[in-house]
């Protein structure tokens, strides 16, 4: 008996002294050129795009164009490179933990796709480092940078340092279905300027048999499709951000978010929207494929819908008569002027990027494939015959004429958008108002879940005292 | 191998330095020293898998250790703040109640039960049609989790699931309007082939002349069950009940099927850990609720431990 108290007692000393490493993250490899001068190089890039799937022109991408292109390159050099892709598809949030804790642990591939907004929270984990730290000053001489505009480059930027190379942007809009618009005795070329005009065409369009009028992302299994494609664009509508960043202010219970959850209420409250989809698990998914079925009437969502969800030939729920059928037109104010600067239409621009594993073994070799993969030539690889608003000024002038919605979402909408706040504690503030809009759609008032949205926001923030209310 | 090197003891010629070394007292005759070199491998595996990562998690547990951020780089120790929010969060309750209620109705009544009778049942067919049943309902068993989730989805489906195309209710979202039902029928489909094998084998050890006897003495059914067959198998229920509960309520599975949605209704504990921990990156506090749900999960094991004995 006494032996297995000695035991108990060794073991847990042990343990004890083995757990204050808790925190610092694995000692940093500091010299940027280790690695360098290797003949044999195997560099991964991870993505949450997969064949035939998911981002499945990004996956094609990179294993028909980048990766045999680049072991070309190398292999004139004399290098032996072998590139491997780590693909998924999987819904962002899981992504991000998958991510989070490969870098946590120094594993992980040595290109990885984030999004923008994860950018804060990682670097202040130090899960990864400027650009500038891993590989060095070659990263300020990369010609690249010149044609990124600095609001996209900040994307991927954290405390003004270089975390990683944006790959686009993107904007808000909303989708129409055509047809369904006639049947309703509806404008084809419909262009509303206030929410009270959206509820009237979704009333419209209520007549219909089987037709769910609009599709207004809500809940949190949507996870940040209903912040991003939901709540925060309907929010600039009513003339304020998420955090105003002079004030330092983040919106807690106001009337511009009581407003916002008030047209939930109206959407939902009316069944102008479908509640139970919102609180389905795979309700995102159902929203694309009863869209490109014909069966909902309006959908806000990016312009990734047009070309990664509705496209024809690749698309997750491929419309052939896309480019006849949907039409397009820019999310208008709650009331024209009543937007922020006064706009009578507004938008939320998001964007991804690539950033390096601080624990790559070839940081130098990981820099060059980056970049190969951001130069014009792979850019214009990348967007084929699709439309996209990529990271690259030279290649959207370059291709900007070609596609009507590439040209409506440059020319129109993104000058209007609003970018989300790149902070660490944004993603909690995500989650409280996507709770918000589920409680509204399951029958609480505005007022009561704008309330308990201020809570949540509190307990995030850890006080009062950064939150606007009235 | 080591037979060069050291001689068994029995070959050691020297008695003189006997008195030394006391005898081994193990049956073995292996002393100590032997002993303790043959259970070392085993106690380093669990020091490395069970006892390190437990002490791990009591650790994380008081921190405010998140996955991302600050907090990922320099936690601070927050001492028992994670447990007392723990303890007064209504998402925790709820969660707490939903696993419990999944528990009493899936695994102690559901699974018990269905166990039981099919068990009962199928002693009484013929051989051949006994292994059918027997290896369907231990297919749901084996499939896997993933696989299974799937086939439920499919089943339970608002648009074309199987079942509303059988009842002719096409639109109505089962797992949206009966969530937590949904998901404790489904972990009966899914765990009853235990039970079921574990009471078959249980029923066999019920001595038939005792049955016999019984029916001889005109006893009714539920009398012989009651008291022929329930005295001989109890320990077996208890065995059996205790398994299944703490499996259920460590069960991952439903997360597969309602992600513990729609609005947190069939958040068990695994499934708000995830939702906390992971999900949410809340490292701490999800580490504080591992230590409830473990403590928990003792209180049930002495429970049913107790039960055992006071049966001895």
């Amino acid at each position: 008996m006494r032996r297995t108290v000695r035991l108990i007692a060794v073991t847990t000393g042990l343990a004890l002294a083995a757990t204050g490493c808790l925190g610092g993250t694995s000692e940093e490899q500091t010299d940027t050129e280790r690695g360098a001068e290797a003949t044999e190089v195997t560099l991964t890039i991870a993505a949450n795009a997969v064949s035939g799937g998911k981002n499945a022109e990004e996956a094609d991408w990179i294993e028909n164009y980048v990766i045999p292109e680049f072991v070309a390159a190398q292999e004139a050099e004399g290098v032996d490179v072998t590139v491997e892709f780590q693909s998924s598809g999987v819904d962002d949030e899981d992504y991000k933990s998958k991510i989070a804790l490969d870098l946590r642990t120094g594993s992980g591939a040595d290109i990885v796709s984030l999004d923008g907004i994860w950018v804060g929270e990682f670097a202040e984990a130090g899960y990864i480092l400027p650009l500038t730290e891993v590989v060095g000053d070659t990263v300020e001489e990369w010609d690249g940078w010149e044609q990124i505009p600095d609001a996209v480059q900040a994307n991927m930027s954290f405390n003004d340092e270089r975390y990683g190379v944006p790959a686009g942007s993107d904007g808000r809009v909303l989708f129409y279905n055509k047809e369904l618009f006639a049947q309703a005795g509806l404008p084809e070329d419909w262009q509303p300027t206030s929410w009270t005009e959206i509820l009237d065409a979704a009333r419209a369009l209520q007549g219909i048999d089987g037709v769910t009028p609009i599709q207004l992302n809500a809940g949190t299994a949507m996870g940040e499709a209903t912040t991003m494609q939901g709540v925060l664009p309907l929010l600039v509508g009513t003339g304020e951000r998420i955090y105003d960043e002079d004030g330092g202010t983040w919106q807690g219970n106001t009337q511009n978010i009581r407003d916002v959850l008030g047209f939930y209420q109206t959407v939902y409250g009316e069944e102008l929207g479908d509640p139970t989809l919102q609180q389905e698990a795979q309700g995102r998914d159902k929203s694309f494929a009863e869209f490109a079925a014909g069966t909902i009437g309006i959908l806000m969502e990016g312009d990734y819908f047009w070309r990664s969800v509705i496209e024809p030939t690749q698309g997750v729920a491929p419309m052939a008569n896309r480019d006849e059928v949907v039409g397009f037109t820019r999310l208008p104010a709650m009331e024209p002027g009543s937007g922020i600067e006064e706009q009578d239409f507004v938008s939320m621009s998001g964007g991804g990027g690539r950033v390096l594993n601080p624990a790559t073994e070839f940081p130098q070799q990981a820099w060059e494939l980056l970049t190969f993969m951001n130069s014009a030539d792979a850019t214009i690889e990348l967007i084929g015959d699709g439309a996209r608003l990529t990271q690259r000024e030279d290649v959207n002038s370059e291709i900007l004429a070609d596609d009507p919605m590439l040209s409506f979402i440059a020319e129109e909408v993104v000058p209007l958008s609003a970018y989300r706040p790149g902070l660490a504690v944004y993603p909690q503030i995500s989650v409280a108002l996507q709770q918000a809009t589920l409680d509204v759609v399951t029958g609480m008032p505005p007022e009561e879940a704008a309330a308990k949205y201020q809570q949540a926001v509190e307990a995030a923030l850890g006080g009062a005292d950064d939150i606007a209310s009235d | 191998m080591a037979q060069k090197t050291e001689l068994p003891p029995a070959e050691q010629p020297a008695p003189a330095a006997k008195p030394r070394s006391k005898p081994a007292t193990d049956v073995a005759g292996l002393g100590r020293g032997r002993a303790a070199a043959f259970v070392a491998p085993a106690m380093a595996l669990i020091a490395v898998f069970l006892v390190f990562p437990a002490l791990w998690t009591i650790y994380i547990g008081i921190t405010n250790y998140r996955l991302t951020g600050v907090q990922a780089r320099e936690p601070e120790v927050v001492g028992v703040d994670n447990y007392v929010r723990a303890l007064g969060d209504p998402t925790f309750h709820n969660s707490l109640f939903l696993t419990l209620i999944f528990v009493l109705f899936s695994a102690v009544i559901g699974q018990n039960l269905l166990g039981f009778s099919l068990a009962r049942s199928l002693s009484t067919l013929r051989p051949v049609l006994r292994r059918v049943v027997e290896s369907l309902v231990l297919l749901a068993w084996i499939i896997p989790s993933s696989i299974v989730a799937f086939l439920w989805l499919a089943l339970l489906d608002r648009d074309a699931g199987t079942l509303n195309v059988l009842l002719q209710t096409s639109g109505f979202a089962w797992l949206i309007e009966y969530p937590l039902v949904s998901i404790i029928i489904f972990n009966i489909w899914r765990g009853t082939a235990f039970s079921m094998l574990l009471y078959s084998a249980a029923l066999a050890s019920v001595p038939p002349s005792q049955l016999e006897t019984a029916r001889l003495v005109g006893a009714s059914r539920w009398q012989t069950l009651r008291d022929v067959v329930f005295p001989h198998i109890r320990g077996h229920v208890l065995t059996n009940t205790l398994l299944i509960s703490l499996w259920t309520f460590n069960d991952f599975t439903p997360f597969l099927i309602t992600a513990g949605g729609p609005n947190d209704r069939t958040e068990i504990l695994p499934v708000y850990i995830y939702n906390t921990a992971i999900s949410g990156g809340q490292m701490g506090y999800g580490a504080a609720v591992s230590l409830i749900m473990l403590l928990i999960n003792l209180i049930i094991a002495l429970f049913y431990i107790r039960l055992l004995r006071e049966r001895k």
